[in-house]
């Protein structure tokens, strides 16, 4: 952007600048409640299905009408999917934050405009586009209130103009967004076209920004990370959901609850195969999962920050019972209730040790859509094999927003059920102690209640091997040592890191979850900009496995970047480093609640380097 | 594993009963409450109940919060799962134990701090959801495990053991239940052997929510004179109801009885319960009736004992789910992970 922006600060608006293909990001400024999700999907689907890598990302208020939200649709011909920091092509159509939106944008951007608000006299450096959207939408429609739902569409037909985005794509990504109801998509299309018409008669181009069709997107799919999860854990075959409603990550039960009803309906009865309980709050929705664990069922929850808190107590009690559970936690800005709709990476260390005692938790770690999706069914796998709680930490940004994807695979292994005891291991075992480890690795035999095979008394209090309740030295000391040596297990178990060690390079990065995003784009950057190779570890698992210490013995400085103030996972790390491997770690952070961007990296790495 | 046990040929001279198991089948470990605690007494009414009822052991699941009460599920039933978990949280565990598995036979043991106090919540949920449990209360109006605290079932008045005078009124878990849509709610004392069996049975053989909050005095912290749960006050104030008599579905009762005294209730087993008023206007099928009932025996300073409310025909929360008949636990990987066009599908709708 460095290049135009420059051009146009010049003598705007009459210098030509290059063209801006394929790499810029249209900002929507609505408030919430006014339908413009519509509208915004549409162009980012059109995007899309133009071969164009796109992505969507909604700054929404914690509120349900009437107060500012921001939806960002980027176009990257390079594929970059994180966020972008400056936003090139505003639509603003929120009377109160106008004027601010229209104030940040940087030299050489482009501004649609409600027309009564004016705002053109705010800069000189910005082309700015007046619609008289009400003027527009008054024949289309005499309904007031479908008059305020579809007035936003009419900002779609103008950018469709505008941004040479094809009209026949947006006419068919408005049927995908509105499916069978040809009513609305009628009167929806009349305020496209409307749009249109009028961008084509009254306003001239001359701001630098185009789509041209490309063939990046063949095959691939338009998903949000909760749906996706939602599926892994309808393929994974769970059977019984616990959940209460908190934000960011209702929309995963919530659309877990439609695939069951749709494929999780017996044939022969028409019955459920699964069920699903609103839980009156988050303490009860992990004991319904626990209990339905305890009873061999393949059992999960989602919540975010505050449920987490809450869960706490039954969390230890899964761990010390050795009882299964999956846990997503979609997580959000804290502390305390925060900022329920931005997004963050605050729960990592809390999680890791949810509980009080001497408790551990393995996590898994999405960064993508598809990650939601496989990691979903690992989590159930690891959490019977393991028979321990395990918690898949998303976010809000990767579950409540638009990504593109390769379509997910069907899975290759079947169910793990674990160690469920059955006659022939109880003949060679001799005799059925719960918590005795026979195998070594920690994980003892289970049963389950009417499975024939031999009872035992699970407790939250001491116990030995038998399950017995005790307070002697050993037998408390056995259990928990049993307990650290299956963590060990889960070391080998867990999903491995994604490493690209690039030779000669000195510097590493290390991040986990959407930070990856930002690494994507910064290492890029580095490499152009600062001619700095940088090698790269994505963490997809805690426990840590071996390759990450190794990567850190191969790197001369590590950097951990993630989305929180505290530098959780470094600290995590550091509890496990030797000494050499500790003094080569530094941290690069990001908490503002927007998903972290490559350029903020690229600029905190190379002052660190640089204040060596 | 079928729910109708084999039944054995009993061995000669020893007593069995109907599926051929005798009563040691229906113990468990040693209890290892106070002598004369009055929770070993229900645990003694819950083993005959079980033994006598014919109840194959390995269908039950014995859930717990903390507390003495919760200790409980540890000294009858050795042969049955059993999870004693956090407190005031067994009615999630059961919720999810129960939902999972609909064969079981939930049998929750809580006490009046474990539900009417940190549990309260979770009680509140369940008793709405009218789930398939047994859940007793074993109520000695204090926190007996932390050395006799008042709990929120402590009358007003009454006293500790130091002399400190209880200054909040007490939460009637029985009229709380019966508002919130448990279908068989009863009172009875550890002290009554011959109701507090009757409506064990009864409440076994119920389907639905049976809570039964069951006075059991604490003799080390609150068996005192001031104590409104002690041994001497309950038994003096104790106004029976009814006289309760449970016929199981598998007994053949030929005794006549007076109509006009007498109410049966046909439970959905097709075991009846017979109760034998004692009391004016008594009618257990009646909700208002039995709200009004408590209030005003509980004015009187009076526990009105025996079955205070029943709904046999109410859905439960397993019918309310529309779940398959087999256990959601142990279905196979066949019918809990849709096929490859099923994805196929899902995918193409995000295309």
């Amino acid at each position: 952007m460095s290049v135009t922006a420059s051009a146009v600060r010049e003598g705007f608006p009459q210098a030509r600048p290059e063209r801006v293909v394929n790499d810029f990001a249209i900002q929507v400024a609505t408030v919430n409640g006014s339908g413009s999700q519509t509208a915004n999907l549409v162009l980012l689907r059109s995007i899309f299905q133009m071969g164009v890598p796109v992505s969507g990302k909604n700054m929404f208020p914690s509120n349900i009408a009437g107060l500012p939200t921001w939806y960002t649709i980027r176009a990257s011909s390079k594929g970059y999917i994180g966020r972008k920091k400056e936003v090139d092509f505003l639509v603003a159509m929120n009377p109160e934050t106008a004027r601010e939106d229209v104030l940040t944008l940087p030299p050489g951007a482009a501004a649609v405009y409600d027309e009564p608000l004016k705002l053109e006299a705010l800069r000189r450096d910005v082309t700015f586009y007046p619609v008289p959207f009400d003027k527009l939408i008054t024949p289309i429609t005499h309904d007031a209130k479908l008059r305020r739902l579809v007035r936003n569409m009419i900002y779609g037909g103008v950018l469709a103009k505008l941004l040479s985005i094809d009209m026949g794509q947006m006419e068919k990504a408005l049927r995908k967004q509105l499916g069978k109801k040809e009513k609305a998509i009628a009167l929806n299309m009349s305020a496209l076209q409307a749009g249109y018409a009028y961008a084509d008669a009254n306003l001239p181009k001359l701001d630098p920004f185009a789509i041209e069709p490309m063939n990046k997107t063949q095959g691939m799919i338009l998903i949000e990370g909760n749906v996706s999860a939602a599926i892994g854990c309808l393929m994974a075959g769970v059977t019984f959901v616990g959940w209460y409603p908190i934000t960011p990550s209702s929309s995963l039960c919530e659309s877990l609850i439609d695939y069951l009803k749709k494929y999780r309906k017996d044939p022969e009865t028409g019955k459920a195969t699964y069920a699903v309980v609103q839980a009156e709050d988050e303490i009860a929705a992990l004991g319904m999962v626990i209990g339905a664990g305890w009873v061999g069922a393949r059992a999960m929850t989602s919540t975010s920050g505050p449920g987490i808190s809450l869960m706490a107590e039954f969390a230890g009690l899964g761990y010390y019972t050795d009882a299964p559970a999956v846990i997503f936690d979609v997580q959000r800005v804290g502390p305390s209730t925060g900022l329920p709709t931005r997004t963050a990476q605050q729960d990592i260390l809390s999680v890791a040790v949810l509980s009080h005692g001497d408790t551990k938790h393995p996590l898994l770690l999405p960064s993508s859509v598809s990650e939601c999706y496989s990691m979903a069914i690992d989590a159930f796998d690891l959490a019977e094999r393991l028979q321990t709680p395990v918690f898949v930490m998303s976010d809000l940004d990767l579950g409540m927003n638009t990504w593109m994807s390769h379509p997910f695979e069907y899975p290759k292994k079947p169910l793990d059920r674990g160690k469920r005891l059955d006659a022939a291991t109880l003949a060679r075992i001799g005799e059925f102690a719960r918590y005795r480890d026979v195998d070594g690795d920690g994980i003892p035999y289970r049963t389950v209640p009417g499975d024939g095979l031999p009872a035992y008394f699970a407790r939250g209090s001491g116990h030995n091997e038998k399950a017995q309740y005790s307070e002697r030295a050993d037998d408390y000391t056995n259990n928990l040592d049993r307990l650290a040596r299956k963590f060990e297990t889960a070391r080998t178990l867990v999903p491995k890191p994604e490493i690209d060690m690039v030779r000669g390079a000195r510097v590493g990065v290390i991040a986990y979850g959407t930070t990856h995003w930002a690494i994507v784009e910064s290492r890029d950057e580095l490499k152009a900009e600062h001619g700095l190779d940088v090698s790269y570890l994505r963490l997809r698992a805690f426990p840590f496995t071996r390759e990450v210490f190794d990567f850190i013995d191969r790197c001369d400085r590590v950097y951990l970047v993630e989305q929180n103030r505290d530098a959780q996972m470094l600290g995590l790390l550091k509890m496990e480093c030797t000494p050499a491997q500790f003094a080569k770690l530094g941290s690069i952070r990001h908490y503002i609640g927007l998903p972290i961007d490559g350029r903020s990296v690229t600029t905190e790495l190379v002052k660190q380097e640089e204040g060596r | 594993m079928s729910t109708e046990p084999t039944v054995q040929p009993p061995a000669p001279g020893k007593k069995v009963n109907r599926i051929g198991l005798e009563p040691i089948a229906y113990r468990g470990g040693k209890t290892t409450l106070c002598a004369g605690c009055g929770h070993n007494a229900i645990t003694e009414r819950l083993i005959e109940s079980f033994f006598e009822l014919g109840v194959d052991p390995t269908q039950v699941i014995k859930l717990s919060g903390i507390g003495c009460s919760s200790k409980a599920p540890a000294y009858f039933l050795n042969s049955a799962h059993g999870f004693n978990s956090v407190h005031g949280r067994m009615p999630s565990i059961a919720t999810g134990a129960v939902v999972a598995n609909r064969k079981t036979i939930a049998v929750g043991i809580s006490g009046d701090g474990d539900s009417g106090a940190i549990g309260i919540g979770q009680f509140v949920h369940l008793m709405r959801r009218n789930l398939p449990i047994v859940y007793v209360i074993e109520d000695n109006g204090c926190y007996g495990l932390t050395k006799g605290q008042f709990s929120p079932t402590a009358d007003l008045g009454s006293t500790l053991k130091s002399g400190v005078v209880n200054d909040l009124p007490p939460i009637d878990t029985c009229a709380l239940a019966i508002e919130l849509g448990a279908s068989f709610v009863a009172r009875s004392f550890s002290g009554d052997t011959k109701q507090l069996k009757a409506i064990l049975k009864a409440a076994i053989s119920h389907r639905g929510t049976a809570m039964i909050d069951v006075i059991s005095p604490c003799v080390t912290f609150n068996d005192h004179e001031g104590s409104t749960k002690s041994y001497s006050y309950v038994k003096d104030h104790d106004e029976p109801l009814a006289d309760v008599s449970f016929i199981p579905y598998f007994e053949e009762v030929n005794v006549e009885y007076d109509p006009g005294a007498t109410t049966e209730v046909m439970l959905h087993s097709g075991s009846r319960i017979r109760l034998t008023k004692m009391a004016e206007d008594y009618r257990p099928t009646d909700k208002m009736n039995a709200l009004r009932l408590l209030h005003e025996t509980m004015s009187r300073g009076e526990y009105a004992t025996g079955i205070l409310y029943i709904e046999p025909d109410k859905q439960d929360f397993i019918d309310l789910l529309g779940i398959v008949d087999e256990p959601l636990a142990s279905l196979p990987e066949t019918r809990t992970r849709p096929g490859k066009t099923a994805l196929d599908e899902i995918m193409e709708s995000f295309r």
